[in-house]
């Protein structure tokens, strides 16, 4: 390390020497002083104003084109599908202002370059101009905070759908299980002070509705086209439970239950045949291929999306989506609590 | 009070300049004039020295967590040099010290460089300048202030060396992960040392402030009104008042989390099993937690956003040899920036698990913070406009900062929509708007001062050619950082992932990512021309004649010389405001602000 750090000091100085030559070199050709602008650098710095903006607009673009086919595909959820509208709705609005604010900082530091006899205009003020890019801006914001609080309030507001699937996200350092409520439809009560080898998510086992309960890890199922209810638990630290696809996040607090619902459209049979997930899925196991690691299938995701800890990086969770049928037939093979605890 | 401080330095200058030759009048030691100073301009240059020698820290652990984003689980000989065998054998680095770096560089970044380093240096050199004081209102108090930053930094760096590592659970310290030591490493003796660093910090930076808002308020030449003073002191000013009113909050919410740590009270604690065994803890809450820090946190955003704009008001219009395009409306949207700075710090919990009604009201706030940035931005450009543009690196940056000002600021529209945020939050995308915001605009900011005011800090003038080259690098390398980072974000990859690489899903954004970190390196690689160009020129640069970019403000009618009192004789009288570039009728361009109106002719742009 100490070699290292002698090193990076050598080279600074003899990278320091090279410059300090040619600066005195310079200074010693010029009879202005180097540090005074001139009307040819304000002359070159303008024209490269243009380049970089130039360069600059087909950067963005040029990213947009390429990895516009790496992004999330589109919503697998209803709400998310309006969440995907507005969001593109937006993003065209601020590209739109985002382009045409940068175009006149770059073209008029270009156009107004100090050229020699240039005078500047003497302009302090003008109120319409002023009133006017205060008052657009205010509707512009009043279409964005209109739409996004009413997408908003319904994607927050309590559930009131009676067919529903309730299921409890429980986050713990640093990994993940799924509890489902069972044929009574009601969730135990839990207790942490219960929490045990056999017991990892804390059921108070007093609570008879937590009998039937089923609790699942390492992957778990939803039926396509219904209500699913999620409430969220932490047993240590702050998680986040995110599901990119279905665009639905919650943090995870110890001590606190939080909730999110949503109602997935796609099964992930059906997200394997979509044409922007089978492109998707091929870039993807191209470059696996590179890494000599095995091809993988489109799948559903739950990721820790809260820093909790060192395996923060490596908190998942499969998530099927599945019809009725399938995911009947799935959560009858799981076994009750009760069943799962009685055995020591 | 104030006038009378004033009048009572004043006087002690006129007799000491009655009998006494300036020169001589105070020999001080060498400890009193470059250690314990009490000088603003000598306290402001300490800021600014010790600021840069944080960035360039904070800097280097980004490059090398960068790199270990771009390509995870390479050998690295420079990473093993840096951190030893313990993070990072055989040049792998560890994922605690991951997590670590990715917090001290916040840390350092948010409060040491931008914070302390930028109001430290531009506040403290150009408040008593540029409104005409001989110094500050309490020269002790400054420089307690420079020496409580200088600790609080050295604790800071001394948790890096310490065995369980530093602080490594985020710069936003969230508990429980921050409060319970069993939870990581990082939780352990580095936490302790954080929030001792913080709360000295904390210390710096209200006798900092306060120390601002009673000399701008307080020791204002004659004739300086307050619709005289330049945009530099409004934004200054409005920072200070922020600093006063929401540090202490921090402190509050710092105190408590040490009573968790160390007393066993639960004031964010409850139902937490951990290390094998429940925690007694029940009844506190980690929101109360994220309310009391982001109620600092949110107006610590425009702590260190307004002073560079500040900066850049000041630099754009003397460089454009034009009046700021619409001063009142500036100082207007300063005021309301910073007023609505206090009722946003609900949008970084859209997705906590707050009561969402209460997000529908941070939404509806935070949107309307972008009214006044929206006029901000669209002035400077309208300054611009049939301006005649002097070219001097200060300029350059100050027009990159326009530039990541609006392109960090668009994309806080989408985040400040809870709808939309669902789904991008604590993901790369908003890495890549605060980047662009604070490690762009901020940044470029405080680029712009030093070059601008380098010859106040060192009477001497930097290099323009090598501020060219570090400006036209330093752009391209840090959009080509942080603009891909969107679509990472879009991709839906996590912040705060030591790897990506244990999610398929994103093994198809491994070349945007080394296009991130080979952009870091290269960025970070360009620096050292700015850091060769700044101790050189401080040496052996170009002495600085007195108002060397034809300014109108008052610190360039001081005399070439670190003088106590600033002024050798009686202060300035102020006539005008510090606007009246190419103002018809005139001789120069330029008018200074010490010379009087004429007949008949109108302050503050009118003709």
């Amino acid at each position: 390390m100490k070699l290292l750090v002698l090193l990076a000091i050598v080279l600074l100085i003899i990278a320091g020497h090279q410059l300090l030559r040619i600066i005195e070199l310079s200074r010693g050709l010029k009879k202005t002083t180097e540090w005074q602008v001139t009307s040819s650098d304000n002359d070159r710095m303008g024209k490269i104003m243009v380049i970089f903006m130039v360069l600059f607009f087909a950067f963005f673009f040029w990213q947009a084109a390429r990895w516009n086919e790496r992004v999330l595909p589109l919503a697998s959820s209803e709400h998310g599908l309006k969440v995907d509208a507005l969001w593109d709705a937006n993003m065209y609005l601020i590209t739109f202002v985002f382009i045409v604010t940068n175009f006149f900082l770059f073209w008029f530091a270009y156009k107004y370059r100090g050229l020699a006899n240039r005078k500047a205009v003497f302009l302090a003020h003008n109120n319409k101009l002023e009133l006017a890019w205060t008052v657009i801006p205010a509707f512009a914001l009043a279409f964005i905070i209109i739409f996004g609080l009413k997408y908003w309030n319904e994607i927050m507001s309590v559930s009131d759908k009676a067919d529903k699937v309730i299921v409890e996200l429980y986050a713990k350092q640093f990994d993940w299980s799924a509890r489902y409520a069972g044929k009574d439809g009601k969730l135990g009560e839990t207790d942490y002070r219960q929490i045990s080898g056999s017991n990892s998510v804390g059921m108070d086992t007093a609570d008879v509705l937590g009998n039937d309960d089923v609790i699942v890890r390492n992957e778990f199922h939803i039926p396509v086209g219904k209500e699913i209810v999620f409430y969220m638990r932490s047993r240590d630290v702050i998680h986040s439970a995110y599901m990119p696809h279905f665009r639905a996040q919650m943090n995870c607090v110890p001590g606190m239950i939080t909730t999110f619902k949503f109602v997935p459209i796609k099964t992930t049979m059906e997200m394997r045949k979509d044409p922007y997930v089978i492109n998707m899925m091929a870039g993807i196991n191209k470059q696996r291929e590179k890494f000599g690691e095995e091809p993988v299938e489109f799948d559903y995701l739950l990721l820790c999306n809260k820093i909790c800890g060192i395996s923060h990086f490596n908190m998942q969770m499969n998530l099927i989506v599945e019809s009725q049928a399938d995911y009947d037939a799935w959560i009858a093979k799981q076994k009750a609590f009760k069943a799962v605890a009685v055995k020591p | 009070m104030g006038s009378v401080t004033n009048s009572a330095l004043e006087k002690e200058h006129l007799v000491h300049h009655d009998h006494v030759h300036h020169d001589d009048d105070h020999e001080e030691s060498f400890i009193t004039k470059y250690v314990f100073s009490q000088d603003h301009k000598m306290i402001s240059r300490q800021f600014l020295i010790t600021a840069v020698i944080m960035a360039v820290i904070a800097m280097t652990m980004s490059i090398i967590f960068r790199m270990q984003l771009a390509w995870p689980g390479e050998k690295f000989a420079f990473v093993n040099a840096l951190l030893g065998d313990k993070w990072a054998k055989d040049g792998i680095l560890d994922p605690n010290m991951y997590l670590a770096l990715v917090t001290i560089h916040g840390t350092i970044m948010v409060f040491f460089v931008l914070t302390g380093g930028l109001s430290g240096t531009f506040s403290n050199l150009l408040i008593p300048y540029q409104i005409g004081a001989r110094d500050m209102a309490s020269g002790f108090l400054n420089m307690l202030s420079y020496w409580f930053f200088f600790v609080s930094s050295c604790i800071m760096l001394a948790s890096c060396f310490i065995d369980d590592g530093p602080a490594s659970v985020g710069w936003t310290i969230y508990p429980p992960l921050s409060a319970v030591p069993e939870a990581m490493p990082g939780s352990k003796l580095g936490m302790t040392m954080w929030l001792i660093s913080m709360s000295i910090f904390v210390v710096s930076s209200l006798l900092g402030s306060l120390n601002y808002i009673i000399t701008i308020f307080n020791l204002r030449t004659k004739g300086m009104t307050m619709t005289r003073l330049p945009l530099t002191i409004w934004a200054f000013l409005v920072t200070a008042v922020i600093g006063v009113l929401s540090f202490p909050v921090l402190v509050s919410c710092v105190a408590l989390l040490i009573m968790d740590r160390s007393f066993g009270t639960s004031f964010y604690l409850s139902d937490i099993y951990i290390g094998g065994r429940p925690l007694d803890n029940v009844g506190g809450s980690p929101i109360l937690f994220e309310h009391l820090f982001w109620f600092l946190g949110h107006p610590e955003v425009y702590i260190v956003l307004l002073p560079a704009l500040g900066i850049t008001s000041e630099v754009i219009a003397t460089n454009s040899r034009k009046p700021i395009f619409g001063y009142r409306a500036m100082i207007g949207s300063i005021l309301a920036i910073g007023f609505l700075s206090f009722i946003v710090w609900g949008h970084h919990m859209y997705m906590t698990g707050m009561n969402p009604f209460l997000g529908s009201v941070f939404v509806f706030t935070t949107l309307l913070i972008a009214i006044p940035s929206a006029v901000k931005a669209f002035n400077y450009i309208t300054t611009l406009w049939k301006g005649n543009l002097q070219f001097t690196p200060a300029m350059l940056f100050s027009i990159g900062l326009v530039s990541s000002f609006i392109t960090g600021g668009v994309t806080g529209i989408i985040l400040a929509d809870s709808t939309l945020d669902i789904n991008v939050h604590d993901t790369y995308f908003v890495i890549a708007h605060f980047h662009i915001v604070m490690g762009l605009s901020a940044i470029f900011g405080m680029f712009a001062g030093v070059y601008h005011w380098f010859p106040k800090l060192f009477l001497r003038m930097m290099n323009k050619k090598l501020g060219y080259i570090h400006f036209w690098t330093t752009l391209i390398f840090a959009y080509g950082t942080f603009f891909p980072q969107h679509f990472l974000g879009l991709a839906g990859v996590p912040r705060r992932y030591y790897t990506n690489s244990n999610f398929p899903m994103f093994d198809n954004l491994v070349d945007i990512n080394e296009i991130c970190t080979v952009s870091a390196i290269l960025g970070g690689l360009v620096q050292l021309i700015f850091l060769f160009n700044f101790f050189y020129s401080m040496f052996r640069g170009e002495k600085a004649p007195q108002n060397p970019w034809k300014s109108n403000t008052l610190e360039w009618t001081t005399p070439m010389a670190n003088i106590h009192g600033n002024w050798p004789g009686a202060l300035p009288t102020v006539h005008r405001w510090p606007y009246d570039y190419s103002k018809p009728g005139k001789e120069h361009d330029f008018v200074p602000q010490t010379v009087p109106l004429e007949d008949g002719e109108h302050d503050g742009g009118g003709h």
